[in-house]
């Protein structure tokens, strides 16, 4: 057999038919539902007649526009048509028979940490939601993308996808990490060298020691912006670290299953010789703390650096970038930590896992926001949440004097009231640093959960490497 | 969904790159539970101020383009959200087909879902549409997707790439759900196939 690369075996293993052209109809292991992208597709179904295929398969929740403040299970607590959407969803997942999560269970939060955190996420699988961050679950070693909403529909019809194979791109870090140095760092520098669009047309896996040395939940936070790289999809192979985290989890495989499961799970790595479309190598040690100046992922640099010019740049690069200097209010040739910052956002399905609070709150605790700041933490899932208080992390960011709200995607995207008002400046954890992202107007800085924390005590971008 | 076969069009200039799905439709348009009526807050942050005003400068509001049924615009058009939001906004504008030299994977998928052609040429060539774009409505770009070609207000052709069974689907109006429908025996026989193989999964 030709040598095959991790996702040459989950493809191989999900085709359910291949037309002569290549065109195949992908098998969908695992269907995860939001309210946002999914209401015109469960009309779709009721117009034609059509059921979901498999429900069972089929895993809903409501995450995108759900306010993270308290009394929101009742909907007069929410805007009329955030109440319509979510409205829809519960119906949607009444009338069809699938699995759902309601802000009123513990276990709600954002789709992708909630998928992994209840066992719906295998090695193997493939994943696909209505959410262009579902390459997260690329860190367990899922095939796993975001999708439109005819999509959806065309999942929720048939369990399957019309899909052409990508192409096979390497991105390898090699060596340790030094000290301060996360995940988020890892992911937001790998895009900074291949640029948004350099992942087009691409499945990225992401191997090397400084990944395999990170926990499950950094490795959500690679794959979590493989997207912002422009990849269809990010990988990294499952391993130890992997079964650890999947097992005893409310619908992982038990018993025998589990053994079975194990079994094939441990072929699921890329074969020595198989053939790779690009290459990326980036040494481990040359990743520092990094923040984004600009309104692209892309615009990444160390936090030691200073804000570039536009001449600093080529071809449509330099007009972009004079329109993110522009909008974001910053000159050429400042300082990145001279940049003063108005709000601090921790949370979203890039940052908002366990770890990440307990990143945050090492930096946090026994200080305080800076006066006059506004520092929230929207924890990724009601779980985490639970977590959190228990180990105390809930006391370190209330007595910092940040804001500890409810699961959701919250100011990530700002579809509920978390927003930022013009020209407000937020450091984030999050995914997009696009303009009006967080609020039209709003200025986002993409930083580290550590990051984050330390600019909420100094009140400016901050080297987190200083507050350790 | 509607067919596309040919169309000749005004083409509104808008040479930015990485043009984000966040600028084609902001977030606070994604709260319907419809597909129509998001022409009018297409590009809304950029056509409109804080007080809903039109900005005179965007291309969209001069009076040359406000019929525009072509968009060219500058590489990694359609970044960000998969939400399919954006092209059915460019739909309900009017905007039946974007040029560009390179697209969003998530965009570009949903554009064939709803009718609406990417036209991905080479940074060149899309220097060429611009310019003939910058001309105004009276310069007025074709597009055949039988003959896969771009014509210029000057006559000048160009030929693009396309996947075969996207433009299959796209001349046809074909609904991709009925066409997997007809494949379900497929179906079937893989999912009792994956249920021996990987009963967990």
């Amino acid at each position: 057999m030709s040598p095959k690369t991790l996702y040459d075996k989950i493809w191989d293993d999900h085709v359910a038919h291949e037309a002569e052209d290549g065109t195949c109809l992908l098998y969908i292991d695992r269907h995860l539902v939001h309210e946002v992208t999914s209401p015109q597709a469960f009309e779709g179904l009721r117009m034609t007649g059509r059921k979901v295929r498999e429900p069972e398969k089929t895993i809903a929740v409501p995450d995108h526009n759900v306010p993270t403040t308290p009394g929101r299970d009742d909907p007069k607590n929410m805007t009329e048509d955030s109440a319509i959407q979510v409205a829809a969803l519960d119906k949607n997942a009444k009338d069809f028979g699938i699995h759902y999560y309601p802000v009123s269970d513990v276990r709600q939060g954002i789709v992708h940490i909630i998928g992994p955190e209840q066992g719906w996420t295998l090695p193997g699988t493939t994943i696909v939601c209505g959410d262009s961050h579902t390459a997260t679950h690329g860190a367990f070693g899922a095939l796993a993308h975001g999708i439109g909403t005819s999509e959806v529909e065309h999942v929720l019809a048939t369990q399957t996808l019309i899909q052409k194979k990508s192409k096979n791109m390497k991105v390898e870090i090699t060596g340790k990490l030094r000290p301060g140095v996360t995940a988020k760092d890892i992911t937001l520098s790998v895009i900074g060298e291949t640029g948004t669009a350099g992942g087009t047309g691409y499945v990225i896996e992401y191997c090397g020691e400084a990944i395999r040395d990170l926990s499950m939940e950094g490795r959500m936070t690679v794959c979590n912006m493989a997207i912002e790289g422009g990849a269809r999809a990010g990988l990294i192979a499952p391993d130890e670290k992997t079964f650890e985290y999947v097992k005893g989890r409310p619908h992982a495989p038990k018993g025998a299953a589990w053994e079975a499961a194990l079994t094939y799970w441990k072929t699921l790595f890329s074969d020595d010789d198989a053939h790779w479309d690009k290459v990326l190598t980036i040494k481990g040690e040359d990743i520092a703390p990094v923040v984004t100046w600009g309104t692209s992922p892309e615009d990444v640099l160390p936090i030691t650096g200073v804000v570039p010019s536009p001449s600093d740049f080529k071809g449509g690069k330099v007009e972009a970038a004079q329109r993110s200097l522009d909008y974001m209010g910053l000159t050429p040739g400042t300082p990145l930590s001279e940049i003063a910052i108005d709000t601090v956002f921790i949370g979203s399905c890039t940052n908002g896992r366990i770890e990440d609070l307990r990143a945050a709150a090492a930096i946090l605790k026994g200080k305080k926001v800076k006066d006059g700041m506004r520092a929230m933490v929207v924890p990724g899932s009601g779980l985490v949440r639970a977590q959190a208080e228990e180990e105390g992390l809930a006391d370190v960011f209330k007595d910092a004097g940040f804001e500890w709200r409810l699961a959701g995607c919250s100011m990530c995207l700002a579809m509920n009231p978390d927003q930022l008002a013009p020209q407000e400046r937020c450091a984030a954890t999050s995914n997009r640093n696009f303009e009006g992202r967080q609020g039209r107007g709003g200025r986002t800085h993409l930083v580290s959960p550590g990051m984050a924390a330390a600019a909420a005590i100094t009140g400016k971008l901050t080297d987190v490497r200083e507050m350790m | 969904m509607q067919k596309f076969t040919t169309l000749t069009g005004i083409a509104a200039p808008m040479p930015m790159i990485n043009v984000d799905t966040d600028m084609i439709i902001p977030k606070q348009f994604l709260k319907t539970i419809k597909r129509s009526g998001l022409g009018a807050n297409l590009f809304d942050e950029m056509r409109f101020d804080d007080d809903g005003k039109e900005i005179d400068s965007f291309v969209l509001n001069q009076p040359a383009y406000r019929e525009a049924e072509i968009l060219v615009a500058g590489d990694n058009f359609g970044c960000g959200s998969s939400r399919e939001h954006a092209p059915w906004a460019l739909l309900d504008f009017g905007i039946r087909c974007v040029i560009a030299p390179s697209f969003a994977d998530i965009f570009y998928n949903n554009c064939f879902k709803n009718g609406i052609l990417p036209i991905a040429l080479p940074q060149d060539v899309v220097d060429v549409l611009m310019k003939d774009a910058e001309k105004g409505a009276n310069a007025r770009i074709s597009v055949d997707l039988e003959a896969q070609t771009v014509t210029t207000s000057d006559g000048e052709v160009v030929s693009f790439e396309l996947d075969a069974f996207k433009k299959h689907c796209l001349l046809n109006g074909l609904d991709d759900i009925g066409l997997t429908m007809e494949k379900v025996s497929s179906i079937d026989a893989f999912e009792s196939k994956a249920q021996a193989a990987r009963p967990w999964a």
